[in-house]
């Protein structure tokens, strides 16, 4: 019994070193990588990103959370910020853009946008900033009883 | 000394391949549901908002609560040193083990994520009775695995007893913290009591020594091996003891409640108001579940063992009904945020909540059922789990 | 002139300015210094601490019956969609909703928001299993939806009916701000959006104060100076199941 199961196991082996040492046929189709439509380069360089982005959003996603910290260097809208396709305006939405066509192409399934919206914030939002920035300085300013004495409270 | 003889079973039997077929077909049902319910998420499910958890935890804490239970046959032989029940404690385990199993993935697949299992045991909240409920499960497994092992080899025979001492005490635990889920919870009127504990723990004697009795019948009338009087009638008067015990237990908690002014409400609405629930509360849980097994068990129809057979399976379905009350019924009765006053909101506050479970749930239910009876039929054809005769001359020697 | 002259003259000149543009270089950014202190203006890269407590007051007796302007405020800012717009009414999500109670010896009417309470002793936090439900150091009970895995323990414990789950996929109509998506759990998350982007407010008050209606004030309850804390002193105010002892974060004023 045992040398049929010795048997079968060697040549499951000798199958598994085939597949591991044969060329790759032309199988899935190579990632689409669109340059990203805002800036001229990323936080940190394509090699590195490649392999570490995970880590980075794993990181970045605990210390948002949890302890609010919402610097854009390595957060999920900051990528999405940049990386968005011209044409659908997402990173997710087809599967050429930015990271559903990488992601596909590894066949490693991502569940951030189950929850994440794939679209960059809108001009909307990013005023929305601007005006709580100015209304905290404009009550500081009145609660010290200074009348626009650094002249931005306007 | 009797000594007993363990044997798998022959297992190649049309009726044996078409059961484990049957089985497997619900298995595969299960299957079906929990990926059509993960698919589509829980929209397509009878649960909502304000009924939270539906019937698959109807049927996961059931099968939990028996798994529990039904490991008391084999710790009364090794801890308790009853010889009488040494023969049985081989089954007793594995079946402790198969239901644990059943019912631990109808919950796992119940879950909104459940593809984030692992992320259930890797972060870790020590304060929650779920996150110890990791820990109790996966040591019912290890320590039930364990003693299965001492009862089949002879070389760890002699661990048998610590083994048995340590899954008894462990298995305890494990069912005071399942009646715990529900005891920790203050929000709801009927939780938040330290009785669910214990009654749990009855609840378990109850369950899971109805369906160890409908697994031993089963499993000797169609290996055609022979079953004595003389241990049933043992297991069917221990049967009434737990049964009484849970109807005990089930008196004091709503006689409690309707003594406290605040809790008349909640009591009229399962005892006499609620519709299924009173139905379910009052014929299948106490009527069915209850009184009528005491009656057969403790008559002159006790001593048939068609009629022990229908006491365990009366058990069982009221076994259901008791965990479809306590689970649905303390969610159906409105949160009583402003006590006294009449609320209405678009959150359906202040009404009593309705549900009507879905196929997708009743399917996984149902699978995890069809697991444990599936591993446990499988199990008793690979392993030497059952004696090759339990009539009463081969009873007779082993003492009591 | 002659040169000396000048000299000293320029010198002066020059001393005077300087002391000048520093005294006024001191006047400009002195304010600046602490005009951080004073709006708790936290920094991106700053965490939260327990210097702060957000907490928010409803004021029962202002409260509009069929007014739900808080409500529609807050599904517009966070995304989710509105009851009465639902297809599945009883599975919708709901992290506001208006509670009409009626006192049934009097008949008298009293309305009120509901939502999550915020407690300091979270029942929901304690029973979560991986701790995806959990109190911000700023007092902020949050999901951690990364780690949320949809068992709905944390549903059953709580005492306000606060959670919800989602039991449909959003397919990508979320806010980028306010991610949340299929099988996890989700509740009022005092905008935490806008309050760690130091606008010191919540959807539903910012809606009520802009109506004019004033029954919902928020702020900092560790500040003695901030309006709600200013306002508690004022008022008598509950905790609703103030019985639970949760000490919580939402009192109501009028109930």
């Amino acid at each position: 019994m045992w040398q049929r199961v010795r048997r079968w196991a060697l040549i499951a082996l000798a199958f598994l070193a085939w597949a591991g040492i044969a060329p790759a046929q032309a199988g899935a189709p190579k990632p689409v990588i669109e340059r990203a439509a805002k800036g001229d380069r990323c936080v940190e360089d394509t090699a590195f990103m490649r392999r570490n982005h995970m880590e980075l959003l794993k990181h970045h996603r605990d210390e948002t959370v949890h302890l609010g910290i919402r610097t854009r260097k390595y957060s999920l809208k900051g990528c999405i910020d940049c990386h968005a396709s011209k044409e659908t305006g997402s990173v997710a939405a087809a599967k050429d853009d930015f990271c559903v066509s990488c992601h596909a192409y590894a066949a490693v399934k991502i569940d951030c946008f189950d929850c994440h919206s794939t679209k960059p914030q809108g001009a909307a939002q990013a005023t929305a900033r601007l005006d709580g920035a100015r209304k905290r300085l404009a009550d500081a300013t009145r609660a010290l009883g200074m009348k626009d004495i650094v002249g931005v409270a306007r | 000394m009797a000594s007993i003889t363990y044997r798998e079973i022959d297992g190649d039997s049309a009726g044996y391949w078409l059961l484990l077929g049957g089985i497997a077909l619900f298995v595969l049902f299960g299957l079906a549901a929990y990926v059509y319910m993960h698919h589509h998420g829980h929209v397509v499910t009878g649960m909502d908002n304000q009924i939270v958890w539906g019937l698959p935890h109807v049927f996961a804490v059931f099968l939990i609560v028996a798994a529990s239970g039904a490991l008391n046959i084999a710790s009364i032989a090794s801890v308790f040193e009853k010889p009488l029940y040494k023969p049985l404690a081989p089954l007793s385990a594995i079946l402790a083990l198969s239901l644990m199993a059943g019912g631990l993935l109808v919950l796992v697949l119940d879950l909104g994520r459940s593809d984030r299992l692992i992320v259930a045991m890797t972060h870790f909240n020590f304060k929650s009775m779920f996150t110890w409920n990791v820990f109790l499960y996966t040591g019912f497994f290890v320590f039930g695995g364990i003693y299965l092992w001492t009862m089949l080899d002879r070389t760890v025979k002699a661990y048998s007893k610590a083994a048995g001492t340590i899954a008894f005490l462990w298995r305890l635990i494990l069912t005071t913290g399942t009646g715990s889920l529900f005891g920790f919870l203050i929000a709801r009127e009927l939780y938040g009591t330290p009785m669910l504990a214990p009654m749990f723990i009855i609840m378990s004697f109850a369950y899971g020594l109805a369906i160890y009795l409908l697994v031993l019948f089963a499993a000797y009338a169609w290996s055609g091996r022979p079953l004595g009087d003389a241990l049933v009638r043992r297991l069917k008067n221990l049967l009434a003891v737990f049964v009484a015990a849970v109807l005990y237990f089930v008196a004091t908690y709503h006689l409690t409640n309707l003594y406290f002014a605040k809790a008349q409400a909640v009591e009229a609405f399962v005892l006499r108001d609620g519709g299924i629930i009173t139905t379910l509360f009052w014929v299948v849980q106490v009527g069915l579940g209850g009184v009528a097994p005491l009656v057969i068990l403790l008559s002159s129809l006790g001593r048939s063992r068609m009629w022990v057979a229908v006491a365990s399976v009366l058990v069982i379905v009221g076994g259901l009904a008791q965990m479809y009350v306590t689970i649905i019924g303390a969610q159906a009765w409105p949160l009583e945020m402003f006590p006294g006053y009449k609320a209405t909101s678009s959150f359906f506050d202040g009404v009593v909540h309705a549900y009507t479970p879905s196929m997708p749930e009743l399917f996984l239910g149902l699978g995890g059922v069809a697991v444990a009876l599936l591993m446990t039929t499988f199990a008793v054809k690979v392993l030497r789990l059952l004696p090759e005769a339990l009539d009463d001359a081969t009873v007779e020697k082993l003492g009591h | 002139m002659n040169d000396n002259e000048q000299t000293v003259a320029s010198k002066a000149r020059r001393q005077f300015l300087g002391t000048a543009a520093a005294a006024t270089a001191g006047i400009a950014i002195a304010p600046g210094v602490l005009l951080y202190e004073v709006a708790h203006g936290k920094a991106d890269d700053e965490p939260v601490s327990s210097t702060v407590r957000w907490g928010m007051l409803v004021d029962a007796s202002k409260c509009a019956e069929g007014c739900d302007d808080c409500v529609k405020a807050c599904s517009a800012e966070n995304g989710w969609t509105p009851v009465a717009e639902s297809q599945h009414p009883t599975q919708a999500p709901q992290w506001i909703r208006k509670l009409e109670l009626q006192d049934p010896l009097t008949q008298t009417q009293l309305n009120l928001p509901m939502m999550c309470q915020h407690c300091a002793k979270p029942p929901c936090v304690d029973v979560c299993p991986t701790g995806a439900s959990f109190k911000r150091a700023d007092g902020i009970v949050l999901v951690d939806r990364h780690i949320c895995i949809g068992c709905r323990y944390c549903m059953m414990a709580c005492p306000y009916k606060a959670r919800s789950l989602v039991h449909e996929p959003l397919n990508d109509t979320q806010k980028p701000d306010v991610p949340r998506g299929v099988g996890c759990v989700e509740s009022c998350t005092f905008c935490v959006q806008k309050l760690d982007r130091g606008e010191g407010t919540t959807a539903c008050v910012e809606a009520c104060t802009a109506a004019g209606h004033g029954a919902l004030v928020f702020g900092d309850l560790n500040d003695p100076d901030s309006a709600i804390a200013k306002r508690l002193r004022e008022i008598p105010t509950k905790e609703v199941r103030a019985d639970l002892k949760l000490d919580l974060g939402v009192r109501y004023h009028g109930i």
